[in-house]
């Protein structure tokens, strides 16, 4: 579903990714590891479509299609989903007209009307109840005053509300303590199925311990150095990335 | 691109430029005292009217434009412009709807303005002015029997002559300064209201003013009195067509609130801004005053302020009833080379008044913006107190925001607090939305909504909405 071939992008004038391939597959999680500016943000930022991820030379096909040419918004509504790693407050919008909102361009572009403001209500009850999200949250400005928790757990929300074909998540299990990071995985969980890919970006096995990959990838230099199943999660962690 | 569809973009971004093909009635272009008279006699005034406004002309003869507002404002030739506009013959104001012209209803429905009693906004009574005249006021008869007066200010001088000269003048005096004085000497039509002792208007009062004339200037003059224990809110709505020149608004609207009532007087301020280069658009240079006369009463402005090529307006408050309130929310749109110098004044004179401001700037494009206001404590107002808030946001890197917050306080026992914040539209906010699937320009309606939100919510529900797609509409092809 997605086919990463010769991938190389600059940024501010260095280069970071260098001549990245990467295959997944319909269904399958991906976990990237690697050390502190190794590319993995780059990758995800890239994909998003980031302005300044400046692509030299590559090329990036989801579900057959060229990504790169098409603006960010476009390849939301293609379904693929980034999870911020530092989420980005919106003061003045409350969070429950943003995800209305974003839901509504989804509809929008599969022709559908917009959603009904009931059953919007009752679609945010059931998805932030899983999430442990309260209600009153929603009242409050998008991601403006949340705690690190509570931005992360707004990133999956989305994510279960937009539902993605490709979601990629940048170090969604920073700033999430023990119970908070076991209510995101099981979310996370949830919204595995045949038709979704995910790729994980962290640097942590204690995310993968909960939502086990199908391959892990580790990243040095900006381009794959070593690739295995989640066992190599388990040295790294114990070994180090040398 | 090509000429076609270059017109049918910039039509789409200001969908009222059209003009209506109707034939005008002007008086001959200039500013004398035979103008004055002519206009007087078009709108067959009383003797003591023409006094006062040849009284006015006198004073304007030694007066000269203010030159103090942060902008560039081309030299107005005052000799070359049309001061009365009519549609030709409009002898008289129709009786009813069915004999207005036609084309003129055409009109006001393309704005979304509907006249026709089968179409009207339920619960909004219209008076709809269309350059120096008003041609139809909806739901007249029922308001008249509660009492409350919505008619043109030029039928309220004849039908009602102790109001208007009681009240005219009283809050901006003739002699304010030089366009409230030319106002006072040439204007021609507008609105008139007055709600008696203890009556809650049951419906939104509206006044919809369109310039359609070429060269003509638009002297609006609108007196708004609210009776002890009463209350209303109005609502004016301005349009105009697209044009080269610059044209010419100088309105005049003047507040009495008496002991315990209350008038909120909100306006969506849409005339035409100049296209991209900045060429033509209007000059509105307004003079917008409310009168806290009695105790416990309150005034409150919302203004809109997207349109205009130049916007010079301070809607303020005298609080001279103690325990009066006076409370100012403004959202001011620039984008393009638009010039906006904007800002209230409250001015405390009684014990224990209360004025709020809240104040939303929002400058893109190569435009200026700026807030100017004075909050003013006199020796009497014992423990009066001010909150004023004045944020900008900036989208883009060519546009100027600036805040002149000016207070004198002669009061020990009075409390200013002030806050205020410049912000940018970050280009991290618009890649998160756009990362959820809003295109750039939905991604930038969203935030700048959210900006303004605290002063949109202050609108009547009828025109929130609008308001809300307005604000998207102003900053049209400023991202990128």
């Amino acid at each position: 579903m997605l086919e990463i071939k010769n991938l190389n992008v600059t940024v501010e004038e260095k280069q970071i990714l260098k001549n990245l391939n990467l295959n997944i597959g319909k269904g399958e999680v991906h976990a990237i590891m690697g050390p502190n500016g190794s590319g993995k943000s780059t990758i995800a930022h890239t994909l998003a479509g980031k302005p300044n991820y400046n692509v030299d030379s590559g090329e990036v096909n989801l579900n057959g299609e060229d990504l790169l040419s098409k603006d960010p918004y476009e390849r939301s509504l293609n379904g693929l989903f980034l999870a911020f790693q530092y989420p980005i407050e919106l003061p003045g919008v409350t969070n429950a007209s943003y995800l209305k909102q974003i839901v509504n361009a989804h509809r929008k572009s599969r022709k559908e009307t917009p959603i009904d403001a009931g059953e919007f209500l009752k679609i945010l009850k059931e998805k932030s109840k899983l999430l442990d999200i309260p209600m009153d949250m929603h009242s409050r400005f998008v991601n403006a005053g949340f705690s690190g928790g509570e931005k992360k757990k707004n990133e999956v929300l989305q994510m279960d509300l937009l539902n993605p074909s490709l979601i990629i998540m940048d170090e969604t299990d920073s700033g999430l303590d023990v119970d908070a990071l076991k209510t995101t995985a099981d979310a996370i969980n949830k919204l595995r199925n045949d038709e979704r890919s995910f790729i994980i970006i962290t640097h942590y096995l204690r995310l993968l311990e909960y939502i086990e990959p199908d391959y892990v990838h580790v990243f040095q230099n900006g381009s794959v150095i070593e690739t295995g199943d989640k066992t190599l999660a388990s040295r790294i962690d114990q070994e180090g990335y040398s | 691109m090509n000429k076609v569809s270059k017109d049918n973009f910039t039509q789409e971004k200001y969908k009222y430029g059209f003009v209506t093909e109707i034939e005008s009635e002007k008086i001959p272009k200039g500013l004398n005292e035979d103008v004055i008279k002519l206009i007087s006699k078009k709108k067959n005034e009383p003797e003591w009217m023409l006094e006062w406004r040849l009284s006015a002309f006198k004073r304007l003869e030694n007066m000269s434009v203010p030159k103090w507002a942060k902008a560039e404002i081309d030299e107005i030739d005052f000799q070359d412009l049309y001061y009365y506009s009519s549609p030709k013959d409009f002898k008289e104001k129709p009786k009813s709807l069915d004999e207005v012209d036609p084309k003129l209803l055409e009109t006001y429905e393309k704005l979304g303005i509907p006249l026709k009693e089968q179409k009207v906004l339920a619960g909004v009574a219209v008076d709809a002015v269309f350059d120096s005249v008003s041609v139809a006021t909806t739901f007249k008869e029922k308001l008249n029997e509660i009492g409350v007066i919505f008619c043109p200010i030029s039928e309220a001088i004849q039908k009602h002559p102790e109001l208007v000269k009681k009240y005219i003048g009283s809050v901006i005096p003739v002699t304010d300064h030089f366009y409230a004085t030319l106002n006072s000497a040439v204007f021609s039509d507008g609105s008139f209201v007055y709600i008696p002792k203890g009556v809650k208007c049951p419906m939104e009062l509206s006044t919809y003013f369109r310039i359609n004339a070429s060269e003509t200037g638009q002297f609006e003059r609108t007196l708004i009195i609210a009776d002890e224990g009463s209350y209303v809110s109005y609502l004016e709505g301005c349009t105009a067509p697209m044009r080269d020149e610059n044209q010419l608004h100088a309105a005049n609207v003047e507040l009495v609130a008496l002991d315990d009532a209350e008038i909120k007087y909100s306006t969506v301020q849409n005339w035409y801004p100049g296209d991209e280069n900045g060429k033509g658009g209007i000059y509105n240079f307004v003079t917008k005053r409310g009168l806290c006369k009695g105790k416990n009463s309150k005034i409150s402005w919302t203004q809109i302020e997207t349109g205009s090529a130049i916007t010079w307006k301070y809607p303020s408050c005298i609080l001279r009833g103690d325990n009066s309130t006076g409370e100012f929310y403004s959202v001011a749109i620039t984008n393009n080379y638009q010039q906006a110098d904007t800002g209230t004044k409250m001015i405390h004179l009684g014990k224990n008044t209360k004025s709020r401001i809240i104040s939303k700037g929002i400058s893109a494009g190569k435009s200026s913006n700026t807030y100017r206001g004075l909050v003013s404590f006199h020796k009497k107002a014992k423990n009066a107190k001010n909150f004023t808030q004045c944020d900008s946001l900036l989208v883009g890197s060519e546009c100027k925001a600036n805040t002149i917050p000016l207070t004198e306080n002669s009061s020990n026992s009075s409390s200013i607090e002030h806050e205020a914040t410049t912000s940018k539209i970050s280009d991290e906010q618009l890649f998160y939305c756009m990362q959820r699937g809003l295109d750039a320009e939905e991604a930038q309606s969203l935030i700048v909504n959210g900006f303004c939100k605290e002063v949109l919510q202050k609108l009547p529900m009828e025109f929130a909405v609008e308001a809300q797609k307005l604000v998207s509409i102003s900053l049209e092809g400023s991202v990128g």
